[in-house]
């Protein structure tokens, strides 16, 4: 399967803004944007999902801490139980500080690898970059061409009114 | 030196910069041949990293007895260090991960060495309570895995397990925090390079990262959620650090204000030491347009502060001694001050207390050779500050028979001069191989490509020129 891809390049922040808002509100679909740096609400004027990942972190740290509360009481009160000072075998307020760590060991290390592979990205990838400089100074917006939505005329338009600075149509291979 | 006015609406990132510039500014450094400057400063690190190893070697092959250590003065100069590196590398976090949930747009320019500057002093830290353990080869023996010794687990009851937890936690996720943050600038990097083996290197190490935004809305959120793992984290850290002295029962130790004051001590030291080397950077690397007279303004502020909590610590420390009428609390702080070891503690107090009062005078804080001297001094206050927690408590013991002088030894000093050739030494290739300052979130924060933020900035302009006095601001003007 392959499917035609729109493409348009711009300079500025504020066009990128633009033109991905007014193709969400023309009904065009966004294939993605690429852009050499976050810009703030570029996720809502192209109408992207927000990540699911905080759960995934709440998930983890609760494991986590769970997990290690569940050791430490095992290993000092039912392994090998020593009385150390008196105190009582399952000492609850001392295993906090290790809980806490552990939790945000879990946590922060589970959630970077959920990451990675929510996103595809590992060490030696070999990257696709869509055009020169979209790692440096350059946004590109891609747009599918196959939707009843999509008037090559109009798009053009639009792409003229927020500055593109070079438009190209490709094939794309899809899975 | 014309004294330098800090006006609150003048860009973060001076000079009006394009993105392209910043790439060109920041990833040049990396493409160009590294200066002579450089090759000097990094042969000096490498030869005092080479003495310390020596030291090192010397001191496990004969043992810990090569140190000054007695019956009494069991902790001195290993603890001290391993505090004072430990201190150090909180600033990095403080910068990178509380300073952005305050949307401190300023934290962009430091960020990136400040959380490499962790990294270094976590592990110059981590090297003390290493070589104390006396065989070392055994530091395994803290992690509780199961063994065929019982298996006998470790001690969760310790504040020395507490703290290899936090230390280890700590190191992983400041690295996890600062390589995510590298991800996007090493695929600058790599784009811009040409084909070879620094390509190929940097490609591997930017994970195929080709700046997808749904890419960019995931990463954004991770961020976020380990700056906020990142805060908490940072404070336990020193509080258990802490913990380590007051759940004991020596005088002068066991105090519940210990957490708090090792936490503000921590991000006292830690600022001091991020202005030492950024102001080097700074003039080596030619980056006065992103790292202003605002940045070191707002630094020496928070140094300020935490100076004067550290200050106010220092004297509840001893109003508590007076107000308990417990007379060994009592007699340790006496000591203190008006013992063998006085002259350590006035050096504290002047170095903590007294020279950063200074910083409240604008010539001064606009003074940048007079903010890296004091930066220094500032950081000598803090070693000798836990030199005189640990030392003095210990050295008079509840029997006077037992009372003991501790002074280091030359193997004991060559090791706290050899953590700082590692320190330096790594600085110093990161400055070489990795981009000093985040690219990408530098890009984020200038003004071009904002239409109205640019009207506003043009304004401003038109008003400054107006004015009736010649530009004062900055060093460019």
């Amino acid at each position: 399967m392959s499917r035609r891809i729109f493409m348009s390049i711009h300079e500025r922040e504020e066009d990128i803004l633009g033109i991905a808002r007014a193709a969400r509100e023309a009904g065009l679909t966004i294939v993605d944007i690429y852009a050499p740096y976050a810009v703030h609400g570029l996720d809502q004027a192209a109408g992207f999902r927000p990540s699911r990942l905080p759960i995934i972190c709440f998930i983890l740290g609760l494991l986590g801490a769970g997990l290690k509360v569940w050791f430490e009481f095992w290993t000092t009160a039912i392994d090998w139980p020593i009385d150390v000072g008196g105190k009582p075998w399952n000492s609850w307020p001392a295993f906090v500080p290790v809980t806490f760590e552990v939790m945000v060991l879990f946590a922060g290390v589970g959630t970077v690898i959920a990451l990675f592979i929510t996103t595809k990205l590992w060490p030696g990838k070999r990257a696709k970059i869509v055009f020169d400089g979209v790692t440096d100074d350059r946004f590109a917006l891609l747009i599918v061409e196959q939707d009843a939505t999509f008037e090559p005329g109009k798009v053009r338009m639009l792409c003229e009114r927020f500055n593109a600075v070079y438009v190209e149509e490709r094939e794309e291979e899809t899975a | 030196m014309a004294e330098v006015r800090i006006n609150p609406r003048e860009p973060w990132i001076l000079g009006r910069k394009t993105p392209i510039q910043v790439s060109n500014d920041i990833c040049g450094i990396l493409e160009r041949k590294p200066t002579r400057l450089w090759w000097m400063a990094f042969l000096t690190s490498l030869t005092i990293l080479g003495i310390g190893t020596v030291a090192v070697v010397y001191q496990i092959s004969t043992g810990i007895g090569t140190w000054g250590l007695n019956k009494s003065v069991g902790w001195a100069f290993d603890i001290t260090n391993f505090v004072f590196w430990i201190g150090i590398g909180h600033a990095g976090t403080l910068i990178s991960a509380i300073l952005f949930l305050f949307r401190q747009k300023w934290r962009t320019s430091v960020n990136r060495a400040a959380e490499a500057m962790t990294l270094f002093a976590v592990a110059c830290a981590g090297l003390f309570p290493l070589i104390h353990m006396g065989r070392p080869w055994l530091f395994f023996w803290i992690f509780p895995y199961p063994n065929f010794r019982g298996p006998l687990w470790v001690n969760f009851r310790s504040p020395l397990v507490w703290d290899f937890f936090a230390i280890s936690t700590y190191f992983t996720i400041s690295f996890v925090f600062w390589y995510v943050g590298l991800i996007p600038d090493l695929a600058t990097i790599r784009d811009r390079a040409k084909p070879g083996l620094r390509r190929a290197i940097v490609s591997f190490f930017s994970f195929g990262w080709t700046g997808s935004y749904r890419t960019w809305v995931r990463y954004e959120v991770v961020y976020l959620l380990l700056a906020g793992l990142a805060t908490p984290l940072v404070v336990s850290v020193h509080t258990i650090v802490s913990w380590d002295f007051a759940t004991s029962v020596i005088p002068g130790w066991h105090t519940t204000i210990f957490p708090p004051y090792f936490v503000a001590g921590a991000i006292f030291s830690g600022f001091a030491m991020v202005l030492t080397l950024m102001l080097i950077a700074r003039k080596v690397m030619h980056l006065e347009d992103y790292f202003t007279h605002r940045h070191t303004d707002a630094m020496c502020k928070i140094i300020i502060v935490t100076g004067s909590i550290v200050g106010l610590a220092y004297l509840t420390e001893f109003f508590t001694a007076a107000y308990s009428g417990n007379s060994y609390e009592q007699f340790v702080f006496m000591n203190r001050a008006l013992g063998p070891y006085a002259w350590a503690y006035w050096t504290m107090v002047t170095c903590n207390v007294i020279s950063p009062q200074l910083l409240w005078f604008r010539k001064v804080r606009s003074n940048l050779m007079a903010v890296f001297v004091l930066s220094i001094v500032v950081n000598i206050g803090m070693w000798f500050e836990r030199f005189v927690i640990i030392v003095t408590s210990l050295h008079r013991d509840y029997l006077p028979s037992s009372w003991a002088e501790y002074a280091p030894t030359f193997i004991e000093v060559l090791t706290l001069l050899g953590t700082f050739g590692l320190f330096f030494t790594l600085f110093l290739l990161f400055c070489r191989f990795l981009p000093v300052i985040a690219i990408s979130e530098v890009k984020g924060i200038l003004s071009h490509g904002r239409e109205q933020e640019q009207v506003a900035d043009v304004h401003f302009r038109d008003e400054r020129a107006t004015e009736s006095e010649p530009e004062t601001t900055g060093v460019h003007a």
